[in-house]
Parts: C-alpha cells; structure tokens; sequence
C-alpha cells in the first residue's frame, strides 16, 4: 500500500521537506536564524498581509475601486512626475495601487481561510473515516483522491469559468477540488498509525462510540500535522487564486484581487508604459508567500517533526 | 508485472472517465446549449428541429454516451468561436508549439537544477548550498506569470534583447517564456536532487568506488548522480502537471501560439466545444504521461508494485 501511495502521489512541492542548516558562514548563520525564529516571517506577514487585511477600510489612503482620470497612470512617488498622494502610482483608471493593494490582501485572506477550512474539513473527516473503518470505504476515499490528485486542475478551472461566471465562489469550489485530497491523504496516513494503539483500543472496550473516539481521541492526534498542512498550504492557494484571476477564471474586475492587478498591468508592460501597475502586486503576492512558506517550515519543525526529512 | 500495469491502466481509464462526467456535466450546467446555437430570430420550430438534431430531447445518460462515444473519436464539435473549424483541430494545430516551449522549459529546469543540486549537495552547508536553498526558497514563491511579466519588462521592453510576445523571431522568441515556465520546476527538483543525492552520497558503495581511488568528480557525477536520478524521475509526472499550469498562464502572458492560450481564450468568450477539446487533451496527455512513468519506475526499482 506505501507503494502504491508513492507512486500515485509524488510528494507535492509544497510538503518537500527540507534540511534545518547547521549554521556555518554568515549567510548560514542569518539564514538559520530566520529558520529558528518566526519573527521575520511573521513581522512580514503582518506588515503585507494581516494589517492591510483587517484595517484596509481605515488605512488605505484612496477608494480602492473609483478611480480618477486626471490622475491616471501616475508613477510612484519616488519617480519623476509621481506625487506622495499615490505612494505606488496608480493604474490605467486612476486608481491607486496601494489602496487597491492592501484590499486585495483581505481578498486573499479570505479566500485562502475559507477554501483551506472547507477542504481541511472535509478532507479530515474523510481521512479519518477512511483510515479508521478501513475496507471499502477506505478504497473509496482512496480511489477519489488518486483521481482528484491526477485532474490537472487549472483546466478544470477553465472549463468551470466557461461554463458558469467567475465569482468568489467558483474560486473557492475550484480550491477546494485542488486541496481536499491533500488533507485526505495526510490524515488517513496518520489515523492508520493512531488507529493501532493501546488508547484506542481501551475506549473501544470501555464502550465508546466509534464517533466519539473518532472525534476525541483520533482527531486531536492528527490535529498537529493538519496544521503544519495548512499553513503550508496558504502560500499555494494564493499563488493559485492569483494565477486564476489573472486569467479571468477567477475573481472578476473591478473587485482589487492581486493577480487581477497584475493582470491590468499586462498591456502596459509589453508597452512599456507603466511597470508599477504589475510589479507592486506581484511582490506582495511573493512577500506573502515567502513569508507562510517560512512560517510553515518552522511550524513543521516545532510540531511535526515526523514531516522533516534530511 | 503484468497485474500491477493492467490495475494503472484500470485506474488511468476511471480517472478520464470520471474527468468526462465532470466536463459533460459542466457543459450541461452552463445552460441550454440551445441558447449559443441558435441565431436570435430563430421560432420554436427551429428549437425543437436542432434539438432533435442534437440529440438533445433523449435522456441525460445517452447524451452523455454520445458524447463519450464522439469524444474518444476526437470529435467535439464545431468551435463556436471560429466557425467552419472543429474544435480538436484547432487544438491539434496548436500542440506542436505547446510541446516545443514546454520541452524548452524541461531542458533549462534540468540544466540549472541539476548541477545546483548536486553541488549543494556535495557542499552541504556551506555558501553554495545556501544560495540554492535561497533559490529555491524564492522560486516557490514567485507566481509564474508574474515573474514572465517581469522577464518581458526587463529583458524585452527595456533591453530589448528578446521580443515582446509571439514566436515569430525563431530560438529568440523561446528563452523568457521557457524561463518562466522553467522556474517553478528549477526550485522542486533541486530540493529533491539535493536530498537524494545526500542519500547516496553516503551509501557503501559511493565509500567503495572512493577506497577503490576513483577520482572525486568520476563518484559523484557518474556513480552518485546516476543512482540519485531516480528519485526526481518519479517527480517527472508531478513536473508535467505544473509545466501545464506554466503553459497556461505563460502563454497567456507572452501571446503564446499554443494550446494554453487558446484554452484560456476559449474560457473566456464561452466556446464550449474548444474548452472541452483542450481539457480532454491535455488530461489525456498528462493520465498517458503519469501511466508510463509509473510503469518506467517499476521496471527500473522493483521495490515499487503492487504485491
């Protein structure tokens, strides 16, 4: 069975482990550092991400979807013919990058929690009833998630867009097709290695219910790696949701989604009339990114270090 | 053997079967075919004549047989977009250059990735492994289609160096959308040609050909690098899974003549027919490229199959 589980599912990028780096050098040093205390990530996440997110409303300086014709296409301020009223110069309809940048952080926020709750949701429970009753159900969940693992799904996304509007929600379905396996896989692995211990067996004999050992005494034991997963996981979602909006399968105009930004910005590049509007997006996409890929990597080492590998 | 290739074609043949219920019935969700073909002044008559034409008064499940019947013969029907064209023809007349860019990208993946690997892995901890962990650290984190943005911005409308968009300037035209596609997979594969070369750098064998006196860069770039290869080779299927998602969006950025953009056009104004003529394509390229690597890696590390 490992057998076939290494076959089908070749480990996804996101969970490829890696070496925790005995310091040796200056740049080892610092970047060791950086492993062993989340304070960079976590000061990064909160300036790009968390703050803008929750106080958009109040900090962003501009509407983030009315814009003004007289000043569009401004550049930043720092550049010849920018004005500090636009830090990061605006767009092709005059609005502002930065106002449009911190509440697209809330927009991705909020897609990454709740496509990552649902999937986590389900593919938890599913992993769990999978791995505790075993036989046909277990090769059920399998089977589902051999097929849902070998969809390429940014297609499937196409075809879904073609099919019905973009909206939020459709971003999120597609989401949640991509991520429930992961979880699923994951946690039916480790429900298997609880499944066979004493604890278990002594509350199946002092008669608990098959749900109630389920709930309280799998569940809390796989808790820690569906966590390390998840936060894993925040970086690939938002590349995703990114990639989708800005191929217009996913958060449709004029809402301020980052990869919509990024795409307004497209036309201007290949001009060469306005590099702001699709850099300063991009890079909040990679700060954040970087930033959860770091975090992650260091929840992993703290709470699940079965995960880490040499 | 046979019995663990018969269960991977079983599985593969599920998997595209369960992929045309979800694109048929997706096509149904999007509303009354009817609405798309049929000009504005049709009457009723006309409705219920293509209907009957279509096949579309006969219940769910023969609809779906012949479209399953129609789809393994390659027939999709007529593009919505382009009229007098099939829509796999507009697929197949596309591939070519699809395949071309992708394999461009596998090459430059492989001839960065590798050697970087494999050194950080013979300099494990030292300056050179960490610029490859930074590397690698910063190509997951970079979303492909900006990144192409930015390759364009720089290299093409600054510099000047390479065109813009298209591929009409030949071996030119290639490099930054190979690049952008490539990178993703530069990060993954030098992580895992990394950790598996660590593996073996440490195996008996390796100390042997060293005892034995066998000069330094002959162990590891012919005895280690050729047992450490076979770990990223079952990452292969995983590498034709993102190079898709790269092509998409990549070609979306550069203008791209292949099939990722004609995917992302055809989405976009509703051709139906073409949509499910690329997702059917592509599934079918990926399942057949996933089936065979599966199968290689059985035969090359026996420890891998069913018991």
């Amino acid at each position: 069975m490992a057998a076939e589980n290494r076959i089908a599912n070749p480990p996804a990028i996101e969970e490829m482990p890696e070496s925790a780096p005995a310091p040796s050098g200056r740049v080892g040093r610092i970047l060791a550092e950086v492993r062993r205390y989340p304070l960079f990530p976590v000061v990064l996440l909160l300036a790009v991400m968390v703050i803008p997110a929750i106080f958009a409303d109040w900090i962003a300086p501009h509407d983030p979807k009315l814009g003004s014709l007289s000043a569009k296409l401004q550049p930043p301020a720092w550049m010849e013919g920018g004005s500090t009223e636009y830090l990061l110069g605006t767009d092709r309809v005059g609005r502002d990058i930065l106002s449009r940048i911190m509440h697209g952080a809330r927009v991705s926020v909020m897609i990454a929690a709740i496509a990552i709750l649902i999937a986590g949701v389900v593919g938890t429970t599913l992993g769990i009833a999978a791995g505790y009753w075993g036989g046909w159900v277990d090769g059920l969940v399998m089977r589902l998630v051999d097929i849902s693992l070998s969809i390429p799904i940014i297609l499937l996304a196409l075809v879904i867009v073609a099919a019905t509007k973009p909206s939020m929600a459709t971003v999120i379905t597609v989401l949640v097709l991509l991520m429930w396996s992961r979880y699923a896989r994951l946690v039916r692995g480790e429900t298997l290695a609880v499944r066979v211990q004493d604890f278990i067996a002594r509350a199946q004999v002092s008669g608990a219910s098959h749900r109630r050992i389920m709930l309280r005494h799998v569940f809390p034991n796989v808790f820690n790696s569906i966590i390390v997963l998840a936060t894993l996981n925040v970086g690939f979602v938002i590349i995703l949701e990114a990639t989708l909006s800005f191929l217009g399968a996913g958060i449709p105009p004029p809402e301020p989604a980052w990869g919509l930004m990024v795409a307004d910005g497209r036309v201007l590049i290949a001009s060469a009339q306005g590099w702001w509007v699709s850099l300063f997006p991009g890079l909040a996409i990679m700060l954040v990114v970087l930033s959860m890929n770091l975090l992650g990597d260091w929840l992993r080492d703290r709470l699940d270090p079965k995960q880490r590998q040499v | 053997m046979q019995r663990y290739i018969l269960i991977r074609i079983g599985q593969s043949i599920l998997t595209l079967l369960v992929l045309t219920v979800v694109v048929f019935s997706l096509a149904r969700l999007s509303g009354d075919p009817l609405d798309v073909l049929l000009p504005l002044e049709a009457t009723v008559q006309d409705a219920e004549r293509l209907r009957a034409e279509w096949g579309l008064d006969r219940p769910l499940h023969i609809q779906y047989l012949t479209f399953l019947g129609n789809a393994l013969t390659g027939d999709f029907g007529e593009s919505l977009r382009v009229r007098g064209r099939s829509a796999i023809s507009l697929v197949l007349e596309r591939l070519p250059n699809t395949a071309a860019l992708a394999g461009v990208a596998v090459v430059v993946a492989i001839v960065i990735a590798v050697p970087v690997g494999v050194l950080s892995a013979v300099k494990k901890d030292t300056p050179l492994d960490y610029m490859g962990k930074l590397i690698a650290l910063f190509g997951q984190s970079l979303p492909a289609f900006w990144l192409g943005l930015m390759l364009m911005w720089v290299f093409a409308a600054q510099l000047g160096w390479f065109p813009v968009s298209g591929k009409e300037q030949g071996a030119l035209s290639y490099i930054l959308p190979a690049i952008a596609i490539g990178w993703f997979q530069v990060a993954a594969l030098m992580r895992l040609v990394r950790s598996s070369m660590l593996d073996v750098l440490d195996s008996e064998y390796v100390k042997l050909a060293r005892i034995k006196g066998v000069v330094e860069w002959k162990v590891i770039w012919k005895h280690c690098l050729r047992n450490a290869a076979i770990a990223p080779f079952t990452y292969f299927a995983l590498i034709i899974g993102s190079l898709m998602v790269g092509s998409v969006s990549i070609e979306f950025v550069f203008a791209w003549p292949g099939v990722g953009r004609l995917a992302v056009d055809a989405a976009n104004t509703k051709d139906f027919p073409v949509v499910q003529a690329v997702v059917i394509t592509f599934c079918m390229v990926y399942i057949v490229a996933n089936l065979l690597v599966d199968i290689a890696y059985a035969y090359v590390d026996p420890r891998i199959r069913y018991n």
